[in-house]
């Protein structure tokens, strides 16, 4: 006997302190990517890369407020110079651009590889001519002074033209140098982090510099009363990972706290009280190892729903403490009697959540595994350990008084069995059915964000600070993809053609490209070619100078530029390197392994509607077709908002499938555990009419149902099923102990505070799942008792 | 140190036309006469002299002044294009595109707008800031010859020389460093 015990506690302590290290040594990740498909189509895995990594996901959006006009514009100049030298920013701006000067020399150096006037006709006479006549134009304008140093080299406006063509974009108004919102109390900065938007560690890094950089300068300029208020992906995944965080510990130790005192003061026993939470550690310990192991990390999300298994775990040593404790035979007798209803029980949630393994979503696959593994644990540590490491004086309070008054409460007429729970039972079965057919088409949230960790009050700081900005949403974009960076680049470039008379006729407001940056090789190879040697060049000034009575003498600076531009070499992207231009290309382009995307944002038409017509948009680039030749490209219009809703949806409805397997699943493990059909559908019906009802009622009250809700169901059966399990016991051979009433009284009690719990934690995805198990948990238990008893 | 510098800011605002009026002479007369005037609205000529042109570039429009401190170029021919200067933002809208800058963004760009905007609103102080000021004639016949005090500034522009009667504006000439002037005639709408 000491031998099988030692071996057993051997094995028990052994898979403890694995599980401990696996855990101690996982991977946790708290972004969106729980919730994104784990083998992607090609237009899913553009749409998770820029989920992830797009320059979407990189912004971060920075607002000033309080204080005087003057301080918030000195606190953002500030600000902005400290952020602009730190490499964790890829981009700063605030309308202060401090590369301006290095950006105009650059293009200037370049104009002629750049701009994209250039080619044969442009330095032709007549094509000088009328290029030179709005240089003689622009030199009788206020802009004059600034460009006339500029004449002599440039005197066809290429560097001009070339700034033009990059700031199209409309930025917010300035005020005192810096821009702000349009009342003018928020002062408005952009950054665009150097790392993914996926990279929480690194984003947490980011805010807390940009925050550091807050301080600073408020300090250095002597600033009181300035808030800084950020937004932005990177903002959402730090804030939601630092709540999961919070809400696991709190929620943690609240509830632990809360089914502490509950099971000390049943028990009055504090070796059951210690025995019976150690189901619960090693369940929640193999169940996090076990993820990691199965899927390399371990997502947040995953980790909060740990917080729920203490509700179900804690279950199965209350059951084998009150059921084994004051039974005539003690722990002995309940492994024989008692232990296979548990291990059916078990069985049945195990089947449940299996059903979540084969989903396509890393999420519920990990909730799955988590989930079973955890109560596999947990089952296990009752049956074997608990009984090893029991004292041997142990006792606990006798509930059996407790027990008898329930039992009497619920037989008051000697056991005579009524009809009237069933016919109560039909009607609220076809009540809440009714019902959810009613609301049938409100019933379901199918957009991603309602997953959204971030609360509402940092939406709304999002969503102002975006309408300051005139926000960059990138919401709706090309994508071109190609197998190499001239590749995309040239795609880019067709693309962009493609798209010029949509922005004319004002169907899209305009179109951003990497090329407008950098053109592709092709491209600026062109334009070098069509550059005109020495001798012909000057005839054609001479003559198209004559005309606009310019002194072509004093244009010899313009015939030497064009000659060594004739010779330079073709750019590559270390050529931008200092540049802002070199941000603006980085942010639009895209590169992993063997594969290039360059990425085309639409602008919405001024004035238009917010939402862009993409129709239009795909038949142009459809007509366009595919890139010639070797180096071609394919083009994706992506609607990112859509997209991922659709994607959202597919995965709603994944769930769903997978659900009613599970349901499937567990009815026939039922019927062949029980070898009765009847008892099967006897044990399932409170289960169903639980669901049935908490679904009904939350959709009364106006919520909407996202996949948590569908998983806090699915737990409302996994754990439902032990208690009418153990009621159909009751009503079998042997039934009578009034210690399995009062063991199932108070697994529900702990079960419905532990999920109670997770509705005040502030973490809308765990309120769902809160808000439907606890309800679920207590009327399973109360179908249960009522129906089963009067089959 | 914000607050010093905006309550300095606040108190040269306030005091610039009483400033004015403690100028004794002529040229305070001509201050206070200008900074009473609160609208004006005037037509404009453009000539700039340029070594690169063979013969002057031309422009023609209209100007437009508000007290205290808004100013709009439109000019007509031969690109049409409207600038205005409202507080420190300057909004130049040409070819259908609008662009803002800020004033003190383009320190450079500043005197030239600042001559102009300064003399009609008779903020002396603001002039003295930016330049040192050169006063020729009477108040009812003048001349500003205003030379940038920036060496940044005055590594192009040589100066600006404003003439006018009483607290009309005539001519606003420019000077560059290297022989190139714009010369601006202003006249009243019949």
């Amino acid at each position: 006997m000491s031998a099988r015990r030692a071996a057993v506690l051997a094995a028990w302590l052994c898979s403890v302190a694995v599980s401990a290290a696996v855990a101690l040594h996982a991977r946790y990740i708290t972004d969106l990517s729980a919730f994104l498909p784990a083998h992607p189509t090609p237009q899913q895995r553009i749409l998770v890369e820029q989920l992830r990594d797009g320059p979407a996901s990189r912004l971060l959006l920075v607002g000033i407020e309080g204080g005087s006009r003057l301080a918030r514009a000195a606190v953002s100049i500030d600000m902005g110079q400290r952020l602009r030298t730190d490499p964790e920013f890829a981009s700063v701006s605030n309308g202060q651009e401090a590369s301006a000067d290095r950006d105009r020399d650059f293009l200037f150096a370049h104009r002629y590889l750049l701009s994209d006037a250039v080619d044969a006709r442009h330095f032709s006479a007549a094509g000088l001519a009328t290029a030179m006549r709005d240089t003689v134009a622009d030199l009788a304008s206020p802009e004059g002074l600034v460009i006339k140093s500029l004449v002599p080299h440039d005197p066809t406006g290429e560097t001009l033209h070339i700034i033009d063509g990059l700031s199209h974009i409309p930025a917010p108004q300035l005020q005192d140098g810096v821009w702000s919102s349009g009342d003018g109390k928020r002062a408005l900065l952009v950054a665009q982090t150097a790392a993914a938007g996926s990279d929480t560690d690194a984003q947490e890094h980011a805010i807390g510099a940009a925050r550091a950089a807050f301080d600073t300068a408020a300090r250095d300029v002597g600033a009181q009363h300035l808030e800084l208020r950020l937004s932005g992906p990177g903002v959402f995944a730090v804030a939601s990972r630092a709540g999961i965080e919070r809400a696991v510990v709190r929620l943690s130790i609240a509830s632990s706290a809360v089914i502490v005192l509950i099971l000390l003061t049943v028990y009055r026993s504090f070796a059951a009280l210690l025995l019976g939470l150690l189901p619960v550690a090693t369940g929640a310990l193999v169940g996090i190892a076990a993820v990691a192991l199965i899927f390399g990390a371990v997502h947040g999300i995953t980790l909060g729903f740990g917080v729920t298994l203490i509700g179900e775990s804690v279950d199965y040593s209350i059951y084998f403490f009150i059921q084994s404790a004051h039974g005539d035979a003690g722990a002995a007798s309940w492994q024989r009697r008692l232990w296979p209803t548990m291990r059916l029980g078990m069985l049945t949630s195990v089947c449940g959540f299996a059903s979540l393994l084969p989903s396509g979503f890393p999420g519920l696959a990990q909730l799955g595994a988590y989930s079973i593994s955890g109560l596999i644990a947990a089952a296990a540590v009752t049956r074997f350990v608990l009984p090893e490491l029991i004292p041997r004086r142990f006792a606990i309070r006798d509930l059996a008084p407790l027990g008898a008054r329930v039992t009497a409460w619920m037989e008051p007429a000697g056991g005579a069995r009524s009809r009237v729970p069933w016919a109560l039972a039909l009607a609220l079965a076809g009540v809440t059915v009714g019902a959810l057919v009613l609301a049938r088409d409100t019933l379901w949230n199918r957009e991603l964000s309602r997953l959204s960790p971030a609360s509402p009050a940092q939406q709304r700081i999002d969503a102002e600070l975006r309408a300051d900005l005139g926000a960059p949403d990138s919401l709706d974009l090309v994508v071109v993809s190609g197998a190499s960076l001239e590749a995309v680049l040239r795609g880019a470039e067709r693309a962009a053609l493609t798209l010029a008379p949509l922005t004319n006729a004002h169907v899209i407001g305009g179109v951003d490209s990497p090329s407008n940056y950098l053109p592709s090789l092709a491209t600026q190879g062109a334009r070098r070619d069509s550059l005109p040697p020495a001798g012909e060049l000057r005839e054609n000034l001479d003559r198209a100078a004559r005309g606009l009575g310019l002194d072509s003498g004093a244009l010899t600076p313009f015939l030497d530029d064009v000659e060594a531009a004739r010779h330079a070499s073709l750019l590559s992207p270390a050529d931008l390197a200092g540049t802002s231009l070199a941000a603006g290309l980085g942010a639009l382009l895209m590169h992993s392994g063997e594969r290039w995307s360059a990425l085309l944002p639409l602008r919405t038409a001024p004035g238009g509607a917010s939402d862009i017509d993409l129709a239009p948009v795909r038949a142009a680039l459809a007509a366009a077709g595919p890139g010639t030749g070797g180096e071609s490209a394919s083009v994706h219009v992506l609607d990112l908002k859509r997209e991922s809703d659709a994607l959202y949806d597919e995965y709603l409805h994944e769930a769903m499938r997978l659900s009613l397997a599970g349901l499937a699943a567990i009815a026939a493990l039922l019927w062949f555990a029980l070898r009765s059909l009847r008892r099967a559908a006897l044990v399932l019906t409170p289960l169903v009419l639980a669901v049935l009802t908490v679904a009904a009622v939350l959709a009364l009250c106006g919520v909407e149902l996202t996949i948590l809700h569908l998983v806090g169901m699915l737990l409302i059966v996994a754990v439902g099923s032990n208690y009418a399990l153990f009621f159909d016991r009751r009503e079998g051979a042997d039934s009578g102990s009034p210690l399995t009433l009062a063991s199932l009284l108070l697994a529900n009690l702990c079960t419905v505070i532990g999920f109670g719990l997770l509705s005040f934690s502030g973490v809308p995805v765990l309120e769902a799942l809160g808000i439907t198990v606890a309800p679920g948990a207590f009327l399973a238990l109360l179908y249960a008792a009522l129906l089963i008893r009067h089959a | 140190m914000i607050r010093r510098v905006s309550a300095s800011a606040a108190l040269l605002l306030s005091s610039a036309a009483a400033l004015s009026q403690q100028v004794p002479g002529e040229l305070g007369e001509l201050m206070r006469q200008l900074a009473a005037r609160r609208h004006g609205e005037v037509s404009f000529v453009e000539q700039h002299f340029l070594k690169l042109l063979k013969r002057p570039a031309e422009s023609y429009g209209e100007l437009t002044y508000d007290a205290p401190d808004r100013l709009e170029k439109r000019t007509v021919e031969p690109k049409p294009e409207t600038l205005t200067l409202a507080g420190d933002v300057l909004t130049v809208v040409r070819g259908g595109r609008s662009r803002a800058l800020d004033l003190k963004s383009y320190p450079t760009l500043a005197p030239f707008i600042e001559s102009i905007r300064a003399t009609l609103a008779g903020d002396l102080p603001t002039l003295q800031r930016l330049f040192t000021v050169d006063f020729a004639g009477t108040a009812a016949r003048w001349r500003l010859t205003l030379t940038p005090r920036d060496a940044q500034v005055a590594k192009t522009v040589s100066h600006v020389r404003i003439e006018g009667a009483g607290s009309t504006l005539t001519t606003v000439e420019i000077v560059e460093t290297d022989g190139d002037r714009s010369l601006m005639t202003l006249r009243e709408h019949p």
